[in-house]
């Protein structure tokens, strides 16, 4: 069983943890969290089983699963998940960081801990379903399924203006994955599969991959999010709760950039083409913009969120540059968001329990009176803004070198566009930092502040050695993705000389695979 | 011994994690034994490495070469922290261990009623390993990992006093500005490793050398990249325009001005170059305007540093400006004189800061001792009469004072000599009078600082002269010994007109390879001559500084800065560079910043947004109904849902 099905388990295991939660009592507070945190590590332990076991000297996916699920007279819809290089570390992230965010629960909800501890292990479930689902159908089911908790957390555990972001953030996603809906129909409808790997060997027309890619393109671009598809986020990370803003920042927006290499650009390889250059220069806008709007933010976590933008501008860039460097760089970069800005979502929800504010102007000086905690803000700080042997670095520069690299005519201008995020990222995580940490002798509200507490130590201590790990010996992580991004390299980029055709000329042709 | 190169950055790095990670619980002599003693052995060990290297004929040519692990691999992107110990390396290694645990050693009594003293020697620690990976990388990446780190320990330090805006504000604007320079030397790379497939030194030189590399190909692009990589250093080495973050990154203790803003890290981009002299070679116009920059920077920072009253002022542009002499020196070809005045510089200028540094902390105490806490102890209109309560300072404050003019034998006079000479015989001739006119106010402004600080009356109250004291042994026995190196460390480089060895040149050459050789003069009577006016101007800086600042002759001062009031206080404002660039670049990019985030995001595209969810209100008021946060609830609006889906997928 645990041969041959390791991945079911491994996404299925916390609907073990909803049973068991639905049956302790809600006013065991205690318990409940505990057996949360202790069953995610367990989830945890088990699914690093998925590494040790990782062939990294083949692209095929492994640990592959299919099952004929249902068939009719109009559907035939298998139950197909695997792992490969692309969407390994993304797992592992997922289960890495649910003992973290449950540790960081104990003390950020104050309310209905049962219905909320729920939700979250739903929404891993949701998660870890769309990462591995190699079925259109599947996918779908479990991208939609992945919606609905999340909307509650940021509803019903949310901040002030709660409802308006869980909308907002319902609506614009909801809007999104209806095109994709209609995408994959559409597709079925083409070729009687809703398997991703017979919908790799269909070649559809150029006028159906434009459309086809922008219906995908626009579900995913929300997600990322890519400028101007970005609004939604800002408000959905200042509403939600810690938990679910580490969630949020670092998995949940990673599935709109992993859709983009799994899905929408393997499938249509010739509109990959003609969009590419036009995405980049989305990219580099999010970047800039991201970090321009960051730097005004008074809220620090708007301001954390803000930084997303900016960052995930960069994996954008880097996965249609289309290098074998820049997408590496952006598989890891989307990796590392999620460790450094999952570690900042998680420190600002430390001080916002402390003081119930988050506004920059109300600290100062708290260096002085936080230590501890000071040293760990500036150390994700640094990873945030790409400090070299921290892992932020690493993506970075992989995706710039790759991007100037490739076979773009203007490609040394994407890069160099694209690296004056590395300015404008210390530009504003400095600047605040400054201001939240040094400037003044703390005030009076701020001087009876509490250091960080061993729990809070306990669970920010992973995400440190993983800032160190992949800032210092990266190769452990891009070996095991070597492979299948070479692969997929070569699904979207046939040939390995890129050239830009004439818009007009690929949609009439129909530019073959 | 030759596999243990890593231990020279990785000593410091070990005092730093230990420091930083229990020297709260341990005694401040715990602490400053671990920091100590861990860059003293480096130094060691650094020491034993290169005589062995230069007594061994192998490894004298190639460099010990020491691959640690391997960092980063992608496709053909081979990147290893690995070190390169060579003859350029080794020699800058000596430099930066020595005077760094010279530097250590004083910090122990200059720190020692600080609160943070832990934190100060970890990140001194830091800094040391940050810096000898910057020197001992044997590729570019490497390089820039050192030079990141060494911006960091920057940032860290010189916001050391961090309550207070003033340092935290310097320390940001050092980060930042190095950050625009870093991004000059992120391109610079990514060009080269398009160029030569890859960033290893020794391979890059060797795919030179082999002429594997079309020079009519890739000048061009030779030019570009060596251009972008001079940004680097521009920013690094505090060059215009970049330069603005150095002085105010005086606001850090006063040993860590020595150590990072003086002998070291602000170093690096000059020793960028000369790391990279092949390449630099190669693209004779990027030299021009490495030398005119550097010109330009001596000869601006210099008249700023004529007019400053606060002593680390004065020091502060009097580096920004014996760095633009270094560049000047690289510019016209000159690299082992650039290097010369690297290591020469390195001892009078850290002397000179350990010496304010002991002035400061002298005035500190005298204020301390009369009760007094609005005057401010860098003053050096405060000053005065300082020669009678610390003879060693003062001594050794005038030796360096006496190299960095360039007075005959002291240390300074051989590199800025050979610098300025080199210039002129290549035939710069604009660039060698610029270069001449900056000695002159360089002298001037040095015994300036002599003259008011040191000698005449003490210009304070009876209470606080009683409280001026030498200051104590571990900050004296530093100063005497940089001030022996400063007063003989020339005599590595002695001019060919001397007839003596130059040792310097003797160990440089072999790795400076003539790949595109500039032509000099080679005169004797020329450069006798020239050398000659150099000691003049030298003489001729000091005897005005005597008229207008010796004994009572200061009310002259008074009347030229009233008559000439205009350039006084251009200068004194150091040309309002700095308000320019706030006005230009800061306060527009903030505003910009605010006008993106009020009228893009939230006016239209938040705008368009919500208009669009007016529509759908309706719907959310149905969708609100349903969240009264009972599970049941949830759970049978999901499985709903579910159904939904699969009526319409499955039929």
């Amino acid at each position: 069983m645990l041969n041959t099905h390791l991945l079911s388990i491994v996404t299925f295991l916390p609907l073990l943890a909803v049973v068991v939660l639905a049956i302790i009592p809600g006013r065991q507070e205690k318990t409940l969290k505990q057996f949360a945190v202790g069953f995610s590590l367990v989830h945890f332990l088990v699914s690093l089983l998925l590494v040790v076991r990782f062939d990294s000297t083949v692209y095929k996916v492994q640990f592959e699963e299919i099952i004929p699920w249902f068939s009719t007279r109009f559907a035939a819809v298998n139950y197909h998940i695997g792992l490969d290089g692309i969407n390994l570390w993304i797992v592992m992230l997922t289960t890495f960081l649910a003992p973290i965010i449950f540790l960081s629960v104990y003390s950020s909800v104050t309310k209905k801990h049962k219905s909320f501890l729920i939700n979250m292990f739903l929404l891993e479930v949701g998660i870890l379903g769309s990462l591995v689902s190699l079925n259109t159908f599947i996918f779908y089911l479990f991208w939609e399924v992945m919606l609905i908790p999340m909307y509650f957390i940021i509803g019903v555990w949310g901040g002030e203006r709660r409802i308006y972001a869980a909308v907002k953030f319902f609506i614009y996603t909801m809007a999104g994955s209806l095109l994709m809906l209609v995408a994959i129909i559409y597709m079925y409808l083409q070729t009687g599969s809703f398997e991703l790997f017979d919908l790799y060997a269909h070649t559809f027309s150029g006028r159906e991959q434009v459309y086809l890619f922008a219906a995908f393109a626009i579900a995913f671009a929300i997600k990322v999010p890519i400028f101007p598809f970005h609004t939604w986020l800002p408000d959905a990370h200042t509403e939600a709760p810690t938990a679910g803003s580490v969630i949020l920042a670092g998995v949940l927006l990673k599935l709109g950039t992993y859709g983009f290499i799994r899905f929408a650009m393997p499938l249509f390889p010739s509109a990959v083409k003609i969009f590419a250059p036009y995405v980049i220069v989305l990219g580099i806008i999010g970047i800039i913009y991201g970090a321009l709007v960051a730097m005004v933010q008074k809220d620090v976590k708007k301001l954390v969120a803000y930084s997303s933008v900016s960052h995930l501008g960069y994996v954008m860039v880097g996965l249609f540059a289309l290098t074998l460097y820049s997408v590496q760089g952006a598989m890891l970069q989307m990796i590392n968001h999620g460790i450094s800005t999952g570690a900042l979502f998680l420190l600002v929800g430390i001080i916002y329990e402390r003081r119930h504010t988050r506004l920059i102007s109300e600290y100062g000086g708290l260096a002085k009176v936080m230590p501890v905690y000071a040293v760990l803000f500036m150390i994700f700080t640094l990873s945030s803004i790409g400090l070299p042997l921290t892992n932020g670095f690493v993506g970075e520069f992989l995706i710039l070198m790759g991007t100037f690299k490739s076979a773009y005519p203007y490609a040394f201008w994407y890069a160099a566009f694209a690296a004056v995020g590395v300015i404008l990222g210390a530009v504003y995580m400095l600047w605040m930092y400054q201001r939240v940490f040094f400037n003044v002798e703390p005030s009076e509200k701020n001087l009876k502040l509490k250091d960080a507490s061993l729990r809070e130590r306990i669970y920010l201590l992973p995400l440190l050695v993983m800032v160190f790990w992949i800032g210092l010996y990266p190769s452990f992580f891009l070996k095991r993705m070597d492979k299948s991004v070479e692969h997929y390299i070569k699904l979207i980029q046939p040939t390995t000389q890129l050239v830009v055709p004439d818009p007009t000329a690929a949609v009439d042709e129909g530019v073959q695979k | 011994m030759t596999n243990y190169v890593w231990l020279i950055p990785v000593l410091p790095l070990a005092g730093f994690l230990v420091n930083g990670l229990f020297g709260s619980r341990m005694s401040r002599k715990v602490v400053s034994w671990i920091a100590n003693l861990t860059i003293f052995a480096s130094f060691v060990f650094a020491l034993v490495l290169y005589i062995h290297m230069l007594g061994t004929p192998a490894l004298s040519e190639e460099g010990i070469h020491n691959i640690l692990f391997p960092w980063l691999n992608v496709g053909a992107f081979h990147i290893n922290f690995a070190f390169l110990f060579d003859r350029i390396s080794g020699t800058m290694t000596l430099m930066v261990a020595g005077v760094g645990f010279l530097i250590h050693v004083y910090s122990v009594g200059y720190m020692a009623e600080e609160d943070g003293y832990f934190r100060y020697f970890a990140y001194l620690n830091l800094f040391m390993f940050a810096m000898l990976t910057l020197v001992l990388a044997d590729n570019l990446l490497l390089m820039f990992v050192g030079w990141e780190g060494v911006g960091l320990c920057s940032y860290l330090l010189i916001g050391f006093y961090y309550t207070t805006k003033v340092a935290s504000d310097a320390g940001k604007k050092a980060f930042l500005v190095n950050r625009i320079g870093d991004f000059g030397f992120l391109l610079g790379m990514f060009l080269l490793f398009y160029l030569f497939g890859t960033l290893q030194f020794p391979q890059m030189k060797e795919i030179i050398l082999s002429h594997h590399i079309l020079p009519e190909l890739t000048t061009g692009l030779i030019t570009i990249a060596t251009l972008l990589m001079f940004v680097g250093a521009v920013g690094k080495s505090a060059q215009l325009p970049l330069y603005v973050w150095l002085p105010d990154a005086m606001a850090g203790p006063t040993p860590v001005s020595a150590l990072i803003h003086a002998a070291t890290m602000v170093t690096s981009g000059v020793y960028m170059i000369v790391r990279l002299n092949f390449l630099f070679q190669l693209a004779p116009n990027t030299l021009l305007i490495v030398a005119w920059v550097g010109g330009i920077t001596a000869l601006f920072a210099a008249t700023i540093g004529t007019v400053q009253n606060d002593i680390k002022k004065v020091l502060a542009y009097s580096t920004v400006s014996q760095l633009g002499y270094m560049f000047l020196g690289l510019g016209v070809g000159a690299f082992v004189a650039g290097f010369f005045h690297i290591i020469t510089h390195a001892f009078f200028k850290a002397l000179l800061f350990l010496g304010s540094g002991s002035v400061i902390h002298a005035m500190h105490h005298a204020y301390h001792h009369a009760g007094i806490h609005d005057k401010d102890p860098q003053d050096i209109r405060n000053m005065g009469g300082l020669r009678k309560y610390m003879p060693v300072t003062y001594w050794t404050f005038l030796v360096a004072t006496l190299a960095i003019s360039g007075f005959p034998v002291f240390s300074g006079f051989f590199s800025k000599d050979e610098i300025l000479w080199k210039a002129f015989a290549s035939g710069h001739k604009t660039l060698w009078a610029i270069g001449a006119f900056a000695a002159l106010l360089t002298s001037f402004y040095m015994f300036r600082l002599i003259y008011v600080a040191f000698l005449g009356n003490f210009r304070g109250g009876e209470k606080e002269e009683e409280g001026l004291h030498e200051s104590p042994r571990s900050m004296t026995v530093p100063l005497t010994i940089l001030g022996i190196l400063a007063a003989v460390g020339g005599f590595i480089g002695f001019p060919r007109i001397f007839h003596l060895p130059n040792i310097l040149e003797e160990v440089l050459e072999p790795m400076i390879p003539a790949v595109n050789p500039v032509h000099y003069l080679h005169n004797v009577s020329t450069e006798w001559t020239m050398m000659g006016i150099s000691v003049a101007i030298a003489i001729l800086g000091w005897l005005i500084a005597r008229t207008f600042y010796a004994g009572e002759s200061a009310k002259l001062v008074e009347g030229l800065s009233n008559t000439f009031s205009y350039i006084h206080k251009l200068l004194l404002n150091k040309y309002y560079v700095d308000e320019i660039y706030f006005a230009l670049v800061v306060h527009p990019v903030k505003r910009i910043g605010e006008f993106l985030w009020y009228y893009i995001d939230v006016i239209l595209i938040d705008g368009t947004v919500n208009l669009a969810g007016m529509l759908a209100t309706c719907c959310g008021r149905v969708i609100t109904l349903f969240q009264n946060g009972s599970v049941k609830m949830y759970a049978f609006s999901m499985l709903t849902g579910i159904l939904i889906l699969f009526w319409i997928f499955v039929g």
